[in-house]
């Protein structure tokens, strides 16, 4: 599957992730959001650049926990919990939010 | 439980809109019939890429029927109980309506035992003499496409837990019987996605998430610094500490995710208090082993190798495992089968033993104080996960895996109540998510196949109340946290059982013995 956009194809998985990290850029983002209806504002972009800073230094998408301390840092402490987190990406901050920052989806128990 | 008060931000895209969520009524019904209902229903297939780091075919090999067929063969003439299970159905009809699955979906081929003759009918054309001569009169088929893909369907239909063999008077094991179809379908190239890129994980990295060691360090220094500021004692979370007495083997969602994070809190405040030195390893990440789950004896002691090595390792005396549903059986019923023997362990220990039994013991030692008023905000039941429950024991006495574990719970909050009586222990429901299901391309299934579960709660909780349902299981925990929005419960009701004993924690040697408190 591929996502086409201003001349570029963007491969990705079954559910939309994409294939290459590589990549990813914020139109891309925009659009892949768009498709689950998701309006991406500026706390939502405070997320996806967390998660690929965190993504850059350890491979891996950050723990609910340290996502929602960074927020929390960022945003205000009213707005670092896991509640808040998912009013902005309501399928789940750790799936849906590494989707658009290009992330591939974590896997495991969770 | 507010059931009426849906988290509205999750209810608005977790009301799926194109499966219809069971109804739950004033008691559980068997449904009427709906065949084929669940016949779209097959996870994702995994990849070259995904297949051939668990040393299987990258996909449908050209002669996939004949290598099938005599791998079913091979499985059968080492297995002397599958060959028992294949055999031995009467169909009396008693496992019919004890799978979650069928109950919550009303697909007659999810009844276990329909779920059964999908193999077994192939294992009576090719193995036994009536199925080779007149497989018509006996329900032998041949082997064929439609078949195979019957077989990815409805074995990826059955979570593995084992409900229906407490009830067939032969004791035929379903679970054994779906575990030996996944491991026919790996051994042809067709293998699930979830579980086969999981394995591939844990054999590079030591877990399911693939959280590599700066990852971890990262997290579980970051967890040290929430303790403290929260309750203000230095609460350590120690990684690859050579020489320490016990390796704490756990789900890497216990890292991860939430609620799983505090179940972990509640681990190191009980070491803490209780003054044992231990650590988690990088090595062996993980108590989860999806090898289970496909039936695959090499991948699964592949996998539980890791915790030998890192026992070894770290010099350890004593292996504890985390809250983790199927780690605890192979932990249990197959460790030492294949990673052992551990004569280099403390054998004043078991090897290994649970987290629950550690704390349980250091209860009944007096090393451990719990105020269980710390929890009076909490009315909580306990919902039993399928293999803690059906293969594996905790203790020394028949049932302590149902004891214990409420027994843990009672000394940690004063409000405790069970759900009927033929949804817990041996009986026990699963959540819906178990057997490397837990993935969002099953989500229709894992919705309808928590129905049991959930109406259990539901009568709990119209009679007493209930706040939270406690759970020792990484897959139980992330199903329900998911699934409990689609029947009106809020996704952080579920619980890890050691979030309740570290928030009853009373640390002694403190001053004023402070209680620990949210």
């Amino acid at each position: 599957m591929a996502i086409e956009l201003n001349g570029k194809s963007y491969e990705t998985d079954e559910e939309g992730y994409l294939e290459n990290l590589a990549d990813w850029d914020p139109d891309i983002a925009k659009v892949m959001a768009e498709l689950d209806d998701c309006d991406l504002s500026e706390n939502h972009w405070e997320v996806i650049n967390f998660l690929r800073e965190y993504y850059e230094e350890y491979q891996i998408a950050p723990a609910v926990r340290v996502l929602t301390k960074a927020i929390g840092k960022k945003l205000g402490k009213d707005k670092g919990n896991s509640k808040y987190l998912y009013e902005l990406y309501p399928y789940g901050p750790a799936k849906q939010a590494c989707k658009y920052a290009g992330l591939p989806k974590p896997t495991g128990c969770v | 439980m507010q059931a009426a008060v849906v988290d509205k931000a999750v209810a608005a895209v977790a009301k799926p809109k194109d499966f219809d969520v069971p109804v739950l009524g004033d008691y559980l019904q068997v449904p009427s019939l709906a065949p084929g209902s669940m016949a779209h229903s097959k996870p994702f297939e995994a990849k070259p890429v995904h297949q051939e780091k668990l040393g299987f075919p990258g996909e449908l090999i050209d002669n996939w029927q004949e290598v099938a067929v005599a791998k079913l063969g091979d499985l059968v003439k080492s297995s002397r109980g599958l060959q028992v299970y294949l055999d031995s159905c009467v169909k009396c009809g008693a496992c019919t309506d004890k799978c979650h699955y069928f109950l919550g979906t009303a697909d007659p081929k999810n009844m276990p035992v329909a779920r059964q003759d999908l193999l077994r009918k192939v294992y009576r054309r090719y193995y036994t003499v009536a199925g080779k001569y007149l497989p018509k009169l006996v329900g032998a088929e041949d082997l064929t496409e439609e078949v195979l893909d019957d077989w990815y369907t409805y074995y990826h239909q059955c979570s593995q837990c084992r409900r229906c063999s407490v009830y067939c008077p032969y004791g035929i094991d379903t679970a054994e019987v779906s575990m030996a179809a996944r491991e026919i379908m790996d051994t042809v190239g067709k293998g699930q996605k979830y579980c086969n890129e999981i394995i591939g994980k844990v054999h590079k990295l030591g877990n399911n998430l693939g959280l590599p060691e700066p990852a971890l360090a990262d997290t579980l220094e970051g967890l040290e610094e929430d303790v403290e500021e929260e309750i203000g004692i230095d609460v350590k979370f120690p990684l690859d500490v050579k020489g320490a007495d016990v390796l704490l083997v756990t789900p890497s969602a216990d890292f991860f995710a939430e609620p799983h994070i505090d179940g972990l809190i509640g681990y190191a405040k009980v070491f803490h208090q209780a003054g044992l030195s231990w650590t988690i390893s990088s090595h062996a990440s993980e108590a989860a082993n999806f090898g289970l789950f496909i039936g695959s004896h090499d991948n699964m002691q592949k996998v539980a190798l890791r915790i030998r090595e890192a026992a070894l390792e770290l010099g350890v005396k004593r292996i504890v495992f985390g809250e983790c549903g199927h780690a605890w059986r192979v932990g249990y019923s197959f460790l030492n089968t294949l990673a052992g023997p551990f004569d280099f362990l403390d054998s004043n220990y078991p090897v290994p033993q649970h987290i629950v039994e550690v704390t349980h013991d250091l209860l009944q030692q007096g090393r451990l104080t719990l105020d269980p008023e710390a929890n009076d905000d909490k009315r909580v039941t306990f919902h039993d996960s399928c293999n803690v429950a059906r293969a594996s024991r905790m203790g020394s006495l028949p049932g302590g895996q149902f004891t214990l574990p409420r027994d843990v719970i009672k000394a940690s909050c004063n409000h405790f109540f069970d759900m009927p009586a033929n949804t817990i222990g041996e009986a026990t429901f699963c959540c819906g998510g178990g057997g490397g299901l837990l993935t969002d391309d099953l989500v229709e299934l894992r919705v309808k196949g928590a129905m049991p579960r959930m109406q259990a709660l539901k009568e709990v909780n119209d009679r007493h109340q209930i706040t939270h349902m406690a759970a020792i299981c990484a897959i139980c925990k992330s199903q329900f946290s998911k699934v409990f929005p689609y029947y009106g419960f809020q996704m952080d009701q579920i619980i890890s059982v050691h979030q309740l004993v570290g928030d009853a924690l009373v640390f002694n040697s403190d001053p004023g013995a402070r209680r620990i408190t949210q």
